[in-house]
């Protein structure tokens, strides 16, 4: 789809002719509809699983109420035009002028170009058809002379194509990386508070009108101002009688554009908008397909369809009418204006007002005219994808502007090993981490890496106004097993996003082996905490690549005896290519389960200290669930672990189990224990509540 | 398959065949109009004829108003006819989808399924309405300017017939170099956007894992590979233009040292030879004939990549159900039993079975269990009793009669089954129930609600069973979708019901409850219930245990307690332990 609109566009960079204004109001008109559709469906295709609402998946207790608007139109503002300037500039900005110079001498001969025909009938045949026996030389002089203008245009307009592909797709790549690069330093919160899609839209559709904008539309305005003042001054030049019929043909076309164009610009929007009442029925039956077989309502499901199709036709239909009526429109006034500065013309030429109006002049007058309104119209259509180029511009630093993740820590992880009584850092892997604590004074201390987690008087909320997490206070001593449970957003997913620093706590303090974890580098923080997230989330690549995430410089054997461990093995070897099965992001060849077991396995081959399972073993059936919990027994083994369960029998062997209500601990103890209290973990367990 | 899709154009033939015709109008005047113009300047401003000028502008005016109309009615009936075209199309794609069986339909995703509807069709929607348009056009006004040219002076039109060639060649060289190149940068765009969308989708395990730097350095690594070759790319396309500067500027020179040498021989006599208002004329046609060769090597390039999505559609439309109604089918299915016979099922028919040498003999009415671990094919197994796979080998009998031999209606009908993975479609909670049976009393919608314990809520809602459901049943509980999902499917009346793990989000005691109203309110039902749950097979009159596709154990739950290691190992870890989960 994108190599349909870049080709055409290409093909079509002759500038200078009505049949150019035809293409390019074509590509215009039909190009709009195509920039749509590209994103919708892509996005959702790729998107929409959890692009949908990813918030809901994360505890409902997130914030959603400072989502800013989809798709909104923002103002364009100098600043942006400015930092766009500044990526041109940066890098290229000799290269910059050479275009600019290349460009202008590719339109002056192109404007020397439709003069040419009067020079020469002018100055060379009439005087030749009057001599006797003519000498061509002069006329050969003359023609040689253009060819080599002409060589000179060709070259210049090659050139700067050339030097653009370069200066283009150079700041495209710079502002792709530059918008991934400060992605992933964003915090959580970015990611829970914006839909996939969006953000996928500024790779895809904002980055691809940039691209247009760059590569097509500042060299096009460039090339064709220049023609339009080259040409005007010419009319002018020969006479600014016929310069102001001219000008009101300028005025009748633009305002044929605005009413014509208007119209089907409103068609247009009706129809991306049957488009998406379409696109959303047919993505709602197909997902139930199923459904819909199951029940034989296919009969019913045409009936709808046929009717939402129906719409979508007539708003498609006319559109695109007006759009095509506009082509024929537009030439058809240029006609006419051919024709009246013709007789307008002759009238001047006859009855000798207006100055000096020749013959000659009126013929020269008729050709400018003729390569005026065009570049006009090329100006007023480029305006639009300029002004839609800038917004995704906008939308695009807007992303870049998003405040990264703010990473005070000083604190690092670092391997060690025991001399003695104490803790030496060390280069070497030696199973034996510490953190290193640089003071104050200059000293520096060594605390073993433990896994001894605990929570002071926690209060939270994604939004200032509202706590979700109240008081919480957990103590995690090294090796032990803390169970969460509680209804969808009583807070359990919060509180292990506030142990890895996903979010930041408001009140109270959470210490990790005995230091705040605000003191400790983020990325040391997190590699000691192995997470298991009921979403498993795995990657494009091998089954290899995907266990190997968890430490990338894994042995294979180190690979293997992580799945051994997280009971995966089994599977795996059972596939046809094993290990070096090629999985895609949403595992679809694998089952959920399956998937799962591969997200343990990551974490295992991490070997931290502390994990968190969030609802990690939900989606597999009890008895493989055994097997995966054996798995994990001895992965927990010595480890400080959280758990997430929903099903009771997950988390019945926990240490403690703390039973979360609205954001508050009420029940802590052992499963013993809180049987025997008989509170809401024994309604729970005894089936007289439901989890949801 | 360009004809077969075609086929889809039916009631805008008429459009497809007007929208042509007229162009070829509007470009025969096109052509005409040059040609009155080098008369104006030849006859009437050299001339200084007042009177001729006016008398060739108003033909000039009227021209114009008639290729107006022309052009406009072109324009109309080509926006017609590939709105229609698309609209058909989307029709007879959906109209199929509607035929497609499971198998079909996990042969193609979801999500390719949305595209090749949407983003496809509208890809040869456009390109359709080019060719409507521009297809005509271009070759006509190519071959209308040349005979034009030819009329003036056949020697300089030479010229223009010379280079044609050149300038064809020239483009389809760069096109097909440059087209299989444009190729590879959309396949690395969309290895790009799968890293990005895979980074947004996992941005919690790429923090965890603190593997940001590493995801960067992918990211860059794809955005160079795209660097480079879109540049590869564009370094061909763009020699698009000087090509096409060079072939005008050439001709330019060629015809200017012709024809002056013409025009100087004839004294610009128009009766002796060729004059500067023909040699003006010429140019012009030069001009409009080398424009549209390039449009039509643009059309040439869009049909080329519309080719993708028209193969796309195709397949599409060629699908053929794998599963075909019997003619001669069966109306009536006389009683609720079942009986696999030597069942052995794959997905793609290949020799890997996930269900294999199933034999059991289920009599009508009888309450069925179904457990196994992840992998099993318990829903496999199910799913052959509707129809919705068949059997790879052997029979698969429902009544009595083998399931091919009826008709799909009917058997649908009596066999109802709540699916895993259910869905609840935009509308009311009615709305969704009556899917059951379009015909159903609101009397009858709450009986079957009451039977699956779901009146009780739906109660509770403001709007009762007007109650919105948004699209997904994303604003209702799992447990509450399901237990719409089991009304829904009890509407049927069926004389067999399936539930596939349809209660696992509902708790142990609703559970209980839905299973004592089916054993007293509909007793003649045969009914399977796919669990993980223990508790939810343990009153059932019969227990199939399944490992591997095979069947482990078949049997009354207490039998199966003494003989079968799998269910009791499921039955210990679940119920020894702490009586029940969840």
């Amino acid at each position: 789809m994108m190599s349909k609109s870049k080709s055409k566009n290409k093909a079509k960079t002759k500038p200078a002719n009505e049949e150019k204004l035809r293409s390019d109001s074509k590509s215009k008109t039909e190009g709009k509809p195509e920039a749509k559709d590209r994103s919708d469906p892509g996005a959702s295709e790729k998107v929409s699983p959890a692009g949908k609402d990813p918030v809901k998946k994360q505890e409902s207790d997130s914030p959603n109420g400072n989502m800013p608007p989809k798709h909104q139109m923002p103002k364009i503002d100098g600043t942006t035009v400015k930092r766009l300037l500044s990526y041109i500039f940066s890098n290229y900005k000799g290269r910059f002028f050479l275009v600019l110079v290349c460009i202008l001498i590719s339109s002056v001969v192109n404007v020397i170009g439709s003069m040419f025909l009067k020079v020469l009938i002018d100055s060379y045949i009439m005087p030749l058809v009057e001599q006797v026996s003519p000498d061509f030389t002069e006329l050969t002089k003359a023609l040689i002379t253009m060819a080599c203008i002409y060589a000179c245009g060709i070259s210049a307009a090659y050139l700067y194509q050339r030097l653009m592909i370069t200066i283009s797709q150079g700041i495209l790549k710079r502002v792709r990386d530059d918008m991934f690069e400060h992605m992933q330093t964003l915090p959580i919160g970015y990611f829970d508070t914006h839909t996939h899609g969006d953000i996928m839209s500024y790779y895809t559709n904002d980055t691809d009108t940039l691209r247009q904008m760059i590569s097509q539309s500042i060299p096009q305005v460039f090339n064709s101002v220049i023609t339009i003042i080259a040409v005007f001054c010419g009319m002018l030049y020969t006479s600014w009688y016929l310069t102001i019929v001219v000008l009101l043909f300028v005025i009748v076309q633009m305002f044929v554009v605005k009413t014509v164009g208007g119209r089907s610009g409103k068609y247009f929007i009706g129809q991306q908008h049957s488009l998406g009442k379409v696109n959303g029925y047919i993505e709602e039956m197909i997902t139930g397909q199923k459904v819909v077989k199951v029940f034989c309502h296919e009969k019913a499901a045409k009936e709808d369809f046929d009717k939402l199709n129906e719409e979508l036709y007539e708003s498609a239909y006319n559109a695109n009418q007006f759009a095509n009526m506009l082509m024929p429109i537009m030439m058809n006034i240029g006609n006419l204006q051919y024709v009246v500065v013709a007789i307008v013309g002759a009238v001047l030429a006859l009855s000798g007002k207006g100055g000096v109006i020749t013959v000659g002049a009126i013929v020269s007058f008729l050709q400018l005219s003729k390569s005026f309104s065009a570049p006009i119209g090329q100006v007023s259509q480029q305006f639009n994808s300029i002004v839609m180029a800038l917004a995704g511009a906008q939308r695009i630093f807007s992303l870049m502007d998003e405040k990264s993740e703010v990473d005070d820590g000083y604190v690092t992880l670092v391997n060690a090993k025991r001399e003695g009584e104490n803790l030496v850092e060390c280069e070497e892997r030696t199973g034996l981490w510490a953190w290193k604590h640089p003071h104050g004074d200059g000293t520096t201390t060594y605390t073993e890496l433990k896994g001894d987690v605990r929570l002071f008087d926690v209060d939270f909320g994604y939004v200032p106004e509202k706590i979700v997490l109240h008081n919480v206070t957990i103590y995690a001593e090294p090796g032990q097993k803390v169970a969460f449970v509680g209804a969808t957003g009583a807070g359990k997913t919060t509180i292990t996003n506030l142990i890895n620093r996903f979010y930041d706590i408001a009140d109270g303090k959470i210490r990790y082996d005995g230091i705040n974890i605000n003191k400790i580098k983020k990325a040391d923080l997190r590699r000691s905490l192995g997470m298991v997230l009921q979403e498993t989330n795995l990657f494009t690549g091998t089954i290899m690549d995907n266990i190997r995430y968890g430490k990338l410089d894994a042995t294979d054997e180190e690979c293997i005896a992580a799945a051994k461990l997280a009971n995966a093995d089994d599977f795996i070897s059972r596939l046809p290519d094993g290990y070096n099965t090629m999985i895609d992001g949403t595992g679809g060849s694998l089952s959920q389960g399956q998937r799962q077991l591969l997200s343990i396995a990551r974490a295992a081959v991490a070997d931290p200290p502390v994990m968190i399972l969030d609802e990690a073993t939900s989606s597999i059936d009890t008895r493989t669930e055994t097997l995966v919990t054996k798995g994990m027994d001895s992965l927990m083994h010595g480890r400080t672990v959280f758990v997430i369960a929903h099903r009771l029998s997950t988390v019945k062997n926990s240490d403690v189990i703390m039973v979360l209500e609205l954001g508050t601990i009420i029940e802590r103890g052992s499963h013993k224990q809180l049987i025997s209290e008989k509170g809401k973990y024994y309604q729970l367990y005894t089936g007289a509540f439901e989890l949801e | 398959m360009i004809k077969r899709l075609f086929a889809s154009v039916r009631e805008y033939k008429s459009a497809s065949i007007l929208s042509p015709l007229f162009v070829v109008c509007e470009v025969i005047l096109e052509v005409i109009i040059p040609l009155l113009m080098a008369n104006l300047i030849d006859y009437g401003i050299y001339k200084n004829d007042m009177s001729y000028i006016l008398k060739t502008g108003v033909t000039l005016v009227v021209c114009c108003i008639v290729s107006l109309t022309f052009g406009a009615l072109a324009g109309k009936f080509a926006a017609k006819a590939a709105a229609g075209f698309a609209k058909n199309l989307r029709k007879d794609m959906y109209y199929n989808v509607q035929n497609f069986f499971f198998s079909n339909i996990d042969k193609f995703s979801t999500s390719s399924l949305v595209t090749r509807l949407t983003t496809d069709v509208a890809n040869v929607q456009n390109a359709y309405m080019m060719i409507v348009r521009t297809a005509f056009r271009s070759p006509a006004m190519i071959i209308f300017s040349l005979v034009m040219a030819f009329r003036i002076n056949s020697e300089i039109a030479a010229i223009l017939l010379g280079v044609v060639p050149i300038l064809l060649i020239g483009f389809l060289l760069i096109f097909s170099h440059a087209h299989p190149l444009f190729e590879k940068v959309f396949k690395t765009y969309d290895k790009l956007n799968n890293v990005v969308g895979e980074n947004l989708h996992g941005i919690r395990v790429v923090k965890s894992f603190v593997r940001e730097d590493y995801e960067d350095k992918k990211f860059k690594n794809i955005s160079k590979e795209i660097y480079d070759l879109f540049i590869k790319a564009e370094k061909i396309i763009i020699f698009n233009m000087p090509l096409m500067q060079f072939v005008i500027y050439m001709s330019m020179i060629l015809i200017s040292w012709f024809s002056s040498r013409l025009i100087v021989s004839a004294h610009n006599d128009p009766a002796l030879g060729m004059t500067t208002g023909q040699f003006t004329s010429m140019f012009a046609y030069l001009m409009q004939m080398l424009m549209n060769l390039m449009m039509l090597s643009m059309i040439f390039m869009m049909v080329i990549i519309s080719r993708a999505s028209m193969e796309r559609i195709d397949e599409v439309l060629t699908e053929e159900s794998d599963i075909k109604n019997d003619k001669d089918p069966i109306m009536e299915v006389k009683d609720g039993s079942v009986k696999f016979e030597n069942v052995s099922f794959s997905y793609n028919g290949g020799e890997k079975y996930c269900l294999s040498d199933v034999d059991i003999n289920i009599r009508s009415g009888e309450t069925i269990g179904v457990i196994g671990g992840t992998g099993s094919s318990k829903s496999s197994l199910v799913q052959l009793i509707p129809r919705l796979y068949d059997a790879t080998k052997g029979r698969v009998l429902v009544g009595g009669e083998d399931v091919r031999r009826y008709d799909l209606e009917t058997l649908r009908n009596e066999v109802a089954m709540v699916l895993q993975k259910n869905v609840l479609f935009s509308g009311t909670i009615k709305e969704n129930l009556r899917w059951g049976n379009p015909d159903a009393s609101d009397e009858e919608l709450v009986r079957v609600c009451k039977l699956a314990q779901a009146d009780d809520f739906i109660e509770k809602f403001p709007d009762k069973y007007d109650t919105y459901i948004e699209q997904g049943g994303t604003n209702v509980s799992g447990g509450q979708k399901q237990r719409i999902c089991i009304a829904r499917a009890l509407l049927k009346k069926p004389k067999i019901l399936i539930l596939d793990d349809s209660t696992s989000a509902v708790d142990t005691k609703t559970d209980a409850l839905i299973r004592k109203a089916f054993a007293e309110e509909i007793p003649d039902t045969t009914k399977f219930i796919i669990a993980q749950r223990i508790s939810s097979v343990e009153d059932a009159d019969k227990v199939i245990v399944l490992d591997g596709g095979k069947v482990n154990g078949f049997g009354t739950p207490a039998e199966l307690m003494k003989s079968n290691k799998i269910y009791r190992e499921v039955y210990e870890s679940q119920v020894k332990g702490g009586k029940d989960d969840e």
